[in-house]
Order: structure tokens, then C-alpha cells, then sequence
């Protein structure tokens, strides 16, 4: 795809970006406003004891004994420098904090995604193939019950099956621990831990990628331009991936990127169950311990992701369909 | 989508028969009923408090056919936790959507409607609660907030009026055009009177469609919720008692497996209400 | 039937949707070298009839009976695999719109390079040589430039051209087009088939042309085949049938068209409607045009007439007229 088309995209999105951000900035703020008490009770409940002095010069280090209209551009002025505060718990940046967890979440996000979108893309191709016939009919029930079902449930029941009946998957955690692996060796005992939760987190999307698949190859075959292709004697398989898929995976896409956000929602359960150390997880410890400012860094953070991923996937859907030109 | 939505829905009677063919739909609308009946029935199937002992500890369900569906780790019978968390799920699900339905109609039909300015302004707001991930903002406005079931609900509601905001707001713009509104504004009508009474109306059928979707989510979100044990520790909810499962996960899954059957089953049957209902009102739609 | 060998012989072929035919049972021949029009108006089967020829039907469509001889193979019993063989490259398919007909998302140097590439054992560089070559020949500038572009890049009429281009690319004997320019403007008509017409010649190919346009007929066919609700009515070399129709239904079209006698002028002369609808066939157990015929006999209506020879090369189902 050419360079000045891509850029066009990019910065379509930039120009979308920044204001949601910004946005999102100012709701996490007003937000931090809303917490009964604020950050310093909770600093010195857990500290056990605090003197009326120690705490207004608590309140001036963090700047809470000042207006709300300077309390937000301190605000604004430390995000500018990636200074989303302190852990109210652990004293550590919040940045750090939630940096350290960012990559296991991601990993456990995008081989979900990838198990979804492979799954779900297989399925719908099969069910558009034999439309209205019985192998469509039952993939439609089991792709409505992979719909329904609550993915933290499945993977409930797939630790119950491979785990506690079958042992051959682990329950938790994403590493063997204090194992010297190395190499491919590493890799396979990595992988292993990410087998289940994925699953868990996929079985939704697996049921949105073949609906829509279906949906679109149903629309795409029935087109001229397939009966130009089999007019031309090519086989009916190489009509299916080179002509037919090629044009049905427009809307897919686009819709994939759609649902990045329920993705991370989805993995913060999963990641409790499966407890695997990432942001979700993070999320949840922060509400248990009343840590605010870790809650909320997790929310910019991941809005961040949302964001991010949008234009990337933006970018795709502008490779794949040459009749979108930037404008 | 097309201005003559007019024609594309069929009414009345006609719809009824068109719904009535429709075998999915049937079955979803029956497991539906048959899940309000038992929630509505639950004080007296289950009379007392679900979440009181009665019981012997993780009885498993067969076991004593007192308490068919067994008992958990505190003796509580499963089957009325069963029965007191459709009433649970299924008040969250409606009044959580509903309370989406309402702020995502009013953002959407007013920037849809207006255009210009306040559009955008609406539009930029309803693109920020859409970029932020669902899931995390209702934990923190919980988390903010007492865990309350109303807390519950307003988060939930709060979360997911985007998607309904652009449906609103896409058929506004279109329907903004069509000559039966030029002839109401010709009539001197009000805006809000063609909001309203005019436009409306003929926006209705894709949010119908909506309306069973959302419902099964936010049965979903808030099962989610409880089962982080985030729910309002005063009521039994599925969620919950999934979570209050977990560690007996190797020894007593019925607890869990029996509660995440029910939160599946509801949820297939508000789907199969939805698909039914968009096969119906949305007929130009890539069905085959 | 015509001093060229017979390239195509279509013997009562029977097509329909489910249980209803629609094509009662056709047959009509296909000389090498020459066009061939098939006549008719919208509904009267022709489009069905091209795709059958092929074996392209749409969905839920189906040959019920008959024989398609392709070079004395039969296209309606062969294995599917000889087939594909065969389209594209020794009967090749255009379409009626150019705009939906070309996959929107591939070069269109790809898309005809694909049809070389199946049928002809040559290598990748080797096709895009020919592709070059072929976009020149139907009249494409910059063949380098515009051959990875895409087709909401060209007009209709371009489009239509590089469907004309990945017809002839593997030098059919047959090219089978259903409409071809019925999508395209006025001016580009005439270019559009007087390109086609050229290749014919050069190439020494056969042209099936599928139309409801009689100035088109008129202008580029040899022979014209006329369809009237799933039946053929008569069959002939262009110019006696011109001069004179002999089947009551080509001569109301040709009386329906401006242009019958020299002078005629939509001032002047009122044009011939011919009287009630194309539905009335469907009821009707002898000939389809019986209800609307100024010349019926008690034996139309009993079955459908035969198509008997009325003269050099020239037929027509109406015992009325075979009679004189």
C-alpha cells in the first residue's frame, strides 16, 4: 500500500485520537474526585495512625489541598511526563506498575484474538459453504452457545476438564516457576499456560468472527465477479480463498477492531481466574486495597490499548480494501 | 438502512405471523418465559432467605432430593440460589439496559437530529465511552461507588449507552431527511414534537433488535461482577455463586457448572429473541 | 447448417429453478468464425441459456434435460473437471455489468494473468508480457501503468474492455456474451462491440451474443436466434430476417422498432405495439405467442410448433408461416 495513503490514515486517526484521550483523561480526573475521602485516608488508614499534621502535609505533597481547576492541570502536567502518581499501597509509580503487567496481558489478548479470529473465520467459512444445509445448522447452535456462554465460566469448566480430571494443563499462572527452561523448551512451557486462559477469552469472539464471516461470504458469493472467476475455469477452492475470503475478511476486520475493548475487559476475569499476572489482575488488587490511582491508571492505560489498536486497525482495513483512498 | 424503514418492517398481525414461523425464536421466547416465571415464582418455590444454611455442606445434587440440586460449601441449597439469581439477573439485565436504552436514545436522537455543533460535540462523547473497555469502567464506578445493586445497575447503564447512541443517532441523520418530516416542520411542529412523535417511532425497529442484546450483556457484565465479588454481598446472584464455587472447583464443579448453565441458558434464549426480532424487523439484512 | 463447421449445437435443452422450467426445451447452432445473436426480451430465458451452456448457473437453477456439443463433446453430461478445462479457455464468458463483474480488491492485471496462467503453462513474467499485449489489443493506454491498478480505477467502458481482454487471452473458440454493453453509455456501444467484432475476425473466433437489442442484431450479428418466453421462435441468417420476418412475434418487434420502412419517423408513424404481455405464455399448453398471435389456427394452440425451415438456412416455429 502506498506511503501517502497510509499516512492519510494515520492521521485520520491521530486527529481522533488525541481529543478521546484527552477526554478520557479529564473523565479519570473527575473520577479520582468522586472517591469517598481521598487518597491520603487511605494512605493513613493503612498506615495505621496519622496525626492531623502529618496529614495536611500528606495532602500538600500530593497537592489535594488545592482548587480543582489547578488540581487537574497538575494533573494533566504530571501525565504529560507519564506520572500518573503512586500506588497508595505499594508507594511505587503507577506508571511502573502498571507497565510491568501491560506485556502478559497483551500476550494473553492477542493469542486470544489470533485463536478467535482463526477459529472464528474457519467456522464461518464452513457454515457459508454448506448454507442452510446440516453442518450450518448445528455450527450456527454451537456458535450461538459459544455466544452466551460467560467466558470466565468456560474457562471454569476447561480447568474442571484438562486440568483437574485430565492433568495436562495448568491451572495458573503463566510460567513454571523457578524452572531454568531455555530455548524452545522455554517457549513450549509458555505456551502451555496460555492455552487455557485463551480459550477462555476467546470463545466469545470465536462466535462474533463466525457469525460475521458467514454473513459476508454469503454476501460475496453471490456477487458477478465470482461467476467471472468461474467463468475463467479456476478451481472452485482457489474461487473460495483467492476471490471469495479475500473480500469477505473486509468487514471482519473491521468489526474485530471494534471489540478490543470487550477483550480487555473479558481478560481482567480471565486473568483472575487463571491468575495470570497482568493488568486485569492489577485492576482487581487495586480495588480490593482501595488503590485509586493504580485503578485509573489501568483504565488510561487500557483506553490507551483500545486507541492504539483502533489505528492499526484502521491501517489493515486501508491495505485490504484498495477502494478506501485517502482523503 | 433506508429512509423507507416504513415499508421494510411489516406491522401488526403480519409481524405476529412472521414471528410465529420463526421456530428459534419460539424456543427462545419459551426458555425466556420459563426463566421469568421461576424468578418471579422464587418466594414461594423457595420460601426464606436463599442465602441461609439449611443444609449439610457440598450435598451434591441427587444426593438428598430435599435439595435436588445439592448444597454449597456453607449449606446453602443451590437450587433456590438458583431460582433468587434469575431475579437478580434478570431485574440487573432489564433496568441496566434500559437505563442505557434511555441515555443512548436521547445522546443519539439529539446530535442525530440537530446535526452540526451539538452532533459533534455528542459524537466525540459517545466515541470516548466507547473506546474506554466496558468491563473496566463498571468496575471502577463500582469500586468508586458502594456495591450496591442500584450502584450496579447505573454502571452498567452508564457503560453501554454508546452502542445504542450511534444507532440512534445513524437513523436519525437518515430519517432527519425524509419528506415526512419536511412536511411536519412545514406544519409548524416542534422540534421535540417531531423527535418524538414523528421520527421516533419509525427509528424504533433496529433498536428493538438491540434491546435483547444489551440485556444479555449486562446479564453478563454483572455476573462477571459478582463473581469478582464485586456484586452487592447482600443478594445471590449466578455470578456469585459461581465465584463462591471456585475453590471447591476440584471437588464440588456442580457449583460451578450449574449456575454458569443458567447464566448461558438465559443469555442463548435473549439471543435467539434477538435474532428473531432482527429477522423479522430488519428483512434487507444479509440473511439467507 | 452453414458453410463454417459447426462450432456449437444446442439440442433441446431444458433449464429451470427448482421444479418450474423456465427454458422449454431449445436448440440452436453455433457456426466457428461467426456471431450469433440470441434475441429476446428481459425474462425470456436468454441469460439462462448462456450461463447453461456453461454449466454457470445461479444458485437453485438446473439443467433438467437436453445437449450442449462442443465440438462433439457434451457440455451437460461432461465430469465437472473438464469443464473448468474448458471455460476460459476455449469458451470464455462476458458479462453484462462491468462494474460488479471484476473482483474490486485485485489488480486487474492479476485478474487476467489468472486465466492465462490456468489454462497455458507459462511463467509469471511470461503472463504479465501477455497481459501487456492483450490490454493493448482491446485499446487500453499505458497497459504498464494501468495493469495494476484496480477497477474502480477505470470507467465502464474500460472495464468492460479488460473483461474482453481475459475472454480472448487464451484464444477461445467461443466467447459467449450475455449483454455486454447493455451497462455501458450510447457512445461506448458501438466502440465496445466493434472491438469485439475486430478480435472475432482476427482471432477467428465464434461470438454468441445475447441481446434484446435488434440495432445491435442489425449491425454486428451473421445469424439471429429468437427467443419468446423460454422458446425459440426462428432462427436465420441476418438479413433476409431483417427483410423479412417470418415469425408473427419477430414481426411485431421489428414493427415495435422505429426504422421498418425508410421513411419512418416517430412523427409520422406510430409505433406497432404488439397486443398483451409475455405472462399469458405461461398458461398457455400449445404456442407461447398464441394469446397476443393476429394469426393463430386451432393447431397452435394444441402444442408447441416445431421449428421447421422456411428457407436457406432459416427457420421457424409457426405452422401458419411454414404453410405459405
Amino acid at each position: 500500500m502506498s506511503l501517502s495513503r497510509s499516512a492519510v490514515a494515520l492521521r485520520r486517526t491521530a486527529v481522533h485520537a488525541v481529543p478521546t484521550m484527552l477526554g478520557i483523561v479529564v473523565l479519570c480526573f473527575l473520577l479520582l474526585q468522586l472517591v469517598p475521602g481521598d487518597a491520603v485516608d487511605v494512605l493513613a488508614g493503612q498506615s495505621g495512625s496519622a496525626t492531623a499534621e502529618t496529614m495536611s502535609a500528606l495532602r500538600e505533597q500530593y497537592g489535594l489541598n488545592q482548587g480543582l481547576g489547578s488540581q487537574l492541570w497538575s494533573y494533566l502536567a504530571h501525565l504529560a511526563h507519564f506520572d500518573l502518581g503512586r500506588s497508595v499501597r505499594f508507594g511505587t509509580p503507577v506508571t511502573q506498575l502498571v507497565l510491568d503487567r501491560l506485556p502478559a496481558t497483551l500476550l494473553l489478548m492477542l493469542s486470544a484474538l489470533g485463536f478467535a479470529l482463526v477459529l472464528g473465520i474457519v467456522a464461518g467459512w464452513v457454515m457459508a459453504a454448506f448454507a442452510n444445509r446440516w453442518p450450518d445448522r448445528i455450527l450456527q447452535v454451537v456458535v450461538l452457545l459459544f455466544y452466551s456462554t460467560p467466558g470466565f465460566w468456560v474457562g471454569l469448566m476447561a480447568i474442571v476438564l484438562f486440568s483437574v480430571k485430565l492433568g495436562w494443563l495448568p491451572s495458573s499462572g503463566n510460567a513454571t516457576i523457578g524452572s531454568a527452561l531455555t530455548g524452545f523448551d522455554y517457549l513450549l512451557d509458555r505456551a502451555r499456560y496460555l492455552v487455557l486462559p485463551s480459550i477462555a477469552l476467546s470463545t466469545f469472539f470465536i462466535a462474533i468472527y463466525a457469525r460475521l464471516t458467514r454473513a459476508s461470504m454469503l454476501e460475496v458469493t453471490s456477487q458477478d465477479f465470482i461467476r467471472t472467476a468461474a467463468a475463467k475455469g479456476l478451481h472452485p477452492f482457489y474461487i473460495q480463498l483467492r476471490h471469495a475470503l479475500r473480500n469477505a475478511l473486509i468487514p471482519v476486520t473491521t468489526m474485530a477492531g471494534l471489540h478490543l475493548g470487550n477483550l480487555l475487559g473479558g481478560a481482567v476475569v480471565v486473568e483472575t481466574i487463571f491468575g495470570w499476572p497482568g493488568m486485569g489482575r492489577l485492576a482487581l488488587d487495586a480495588v480490593v486495597g482501595r488503590d485509586f490511582n493504580v485503578l485509573l491508571g489501568v483504565l488510561l492505560l487500557s483506553s490507551l490499548v483500545v486507541i492504539v489498536s483502533n489505528a492499526i486497525v484502521d491501517q489493515l482495513h486501508a491495505w485490504l480494501d484498495p477502494r478506501i483512498e485517502g482523503h | 438502512m433506508t429512509t423507507s424503514v416504513l415499508d421494510a418492517a411489516p406491522r401488526g398481525s403480519r409481524l405476529l405471523r412472521a414471528f410465529a414461523r420463526n421456530p428459534s425464536f419460539l424456543f427462545g421466547c419459551a426458555i425466556l418465559l420459563a426463566v421469568v416465571v421461576v424468578a418471579l415464582l422464587a418466594p414461594w418455590l423457595f420460601p426464606g432467605d436463599p442465602q441461609d444454611m439449611v443444609a449439610p455442606p457440598t450435598l451434591w445434587p441427587g444426593e438428598d432430593m430435599a435439595y435436588p440440586l445439592g448444597t454449597d460449601s456453607l449449606g446453602r441449597d443451590v437450587a433456590a440460589g438458583l431460582a433468587y439469581g434469575a431475579r437478580v439477573s434478570l431485574a440487573v439485565g432489564v433496568i441496566a439496559a434500559a437505563l442505557g436504552l434511555l441515555i443512548g436514545a436521547v445522546v443519539g436522537a439529539i446530535g442525530g437530529y440537530f446535526g452540526g455543533k451539538v452532533d459533534l460535540v455528542l459524537a466525540r462523547l459517545t466515541e470516548l465511552f466507547q473506546t474506554i473497555p466496558t468491563f473496566i469502567l463498571v468496575i471502577v464506578i463500582v469500586a468508586i461507588g458502594q456495591p450496591t445493586a442500584t450502584v450496579i445497575v447505573t454502571a452498567i447503564g452508564i457503560a453501554s449507552w454508546p452502542t445504542v447512541a450511534r444507532l440512534v443517532r445513524a437513523q436519525f441523520r437518515s430519517l432527519r431527511e425524509a419528506d415526512f418530516v419536511m412536511a411536519a416542520r412545514s406544519l409548524g411542529y416542534s422540534h421535540w414534537r417531531i423527535i418524538v412523535h414523528e421520527i421516533l417511532p419509525n427509528a424504533l425497529p433496529p433498536v428493538v433488535v438491540t434491546t435483547s442484546v444489551m440485556v444479555a450483556n449486562a446479564i453478563l457484565t454483572e455476573a462477571g461482577l459478582s463473581f469478582l465479588s464485586m456484586g452487592d454481598p447482600n443478594l445471590v446472584s449466578w455470578g456469585s455463586m459461581i465465584g463462591d464455587g471456585g475453590p471447591l472447583l476440584r471437588t464440588a464443579w456442580f457449583l460451578t457448572a450449574l449456575p454458569g448453565a443458567a447464566i448461558a441458558l438465559t443469555v442463548l434464549s435473549l439471543n435467539l429473541v434477538g435474532d428473531g426480532l432482527n429477522d423479522v424487523l430488519n428483512p434487507r439484512s444479509m440473511q439467507q | 447448417m452453414s458453410p463454417n463447421p459447426v462450432l456449437l449445437q444446442v439440442r433441446d435443452l431444458v433449464v429451470g429453478f427448482g421444479k418450474t422450467e423456465v427454458v422449454h426445451g431449445i436448440g440452436f447452432d453455433v457456426a466457428a468464425g461467426e456471431t450469433m445473436a440470441l434475441v429476446g426480451e428481459s425474462g425470456c430465458g436468454k441469460s439462462l441459456t448462456a450461463f447453461a451452456l456453461m454449466r454457470l448457473l445461479p444458485h437453485g437453477a438446473r439443467i433438467f434435460g437436453g445437449q450442449v456439443l462442443f465440438q462433439g463433446r457434451d457440455l451437460v453430461a461432461a465430469r465437472e473437471k473438464i469443464l473448468r478445462d474448458i471455460r476460459g479457455n476455449e469458451i470464455s464468458l462476458i458479462l453484462q455489468e462491468p462494474m460488479t463483474s471484476l473482483n474490486p480488491v485485485l489488480p486487474i492485471g492479476l485478474q487476467i494473468a489468472e486465466v492465462l496462467l490456468r489454462h497455458k503453462s507459462m511463467s509469471r513474467r511470461q503472463a504479465d508480457r501477455r497481459v501487456l499485449e492483450l490490454l493493448s489489443l482491446v485499446g487500453i493506454p499505458e497497459p504498464q501503468r494501468r495493469a495494476r491498478e484496480f477497477p474502480h480505477n477505470f470507467s465502464g467502458g474500460m472495464r468492460q474492455r479488460v473483461m474482453i481482454a481475459m475472454a480472448v487471452a487464451c484464444g477461445p473458440r467461443l466467447v459467449i456474451a450475455d449483454e455486454p454493453t447493455t451497462a455501458l453509455d450510447v457512445t461506448i456501444q458501438a466502440q465496445v462491440l466493434d472491438l469485439l467484432d475486430r478480435l472475432r475476425k482476427d482471432l477467428s473466433m465464434a461470438v454468441l451474443l445475447i441481446t434484446h437489442d435488434l440495432g445491435v442484431v442489425a449491425q454486428w450479428a451473421d445469424r439471429v436466434t429468437v427467443m419468446y418466453a423460454g422458446r425459440v421462435a426462428e432462427e436465420g441468417p441476418v438479413g433476409p430476417f431483417f427483410r423479412q420476418p417470418r415469425h408473427p412475434y419477430a414481426r411485431g418487434l421489428l414493427g415495435a422498432s422505429v426504422g421498418d420502412s425508410g421513411s419512418a419517423h416517430y412523427t409520422t408513424q406510430r409505433l406497432v405495439e404488439i397486443p398483451g404481455s409475455v405472462a399469458s405464455a405461461a398458461a398457455e399448453r400449445g404456442c407461447p405467442f398464441a394469446p397476443r398471435c393476429p394469426e393463430t389456427i386451432a393447431a397452435c394452440r394444441v402444442q408447441p410448433p416445431r421449428l421447421e425451415p422456411v428457407g436457406e438456412m432459416h427457420r421457424v416455429a409457426c405452422p401458419v408461416e411454414v404453410a405459405k
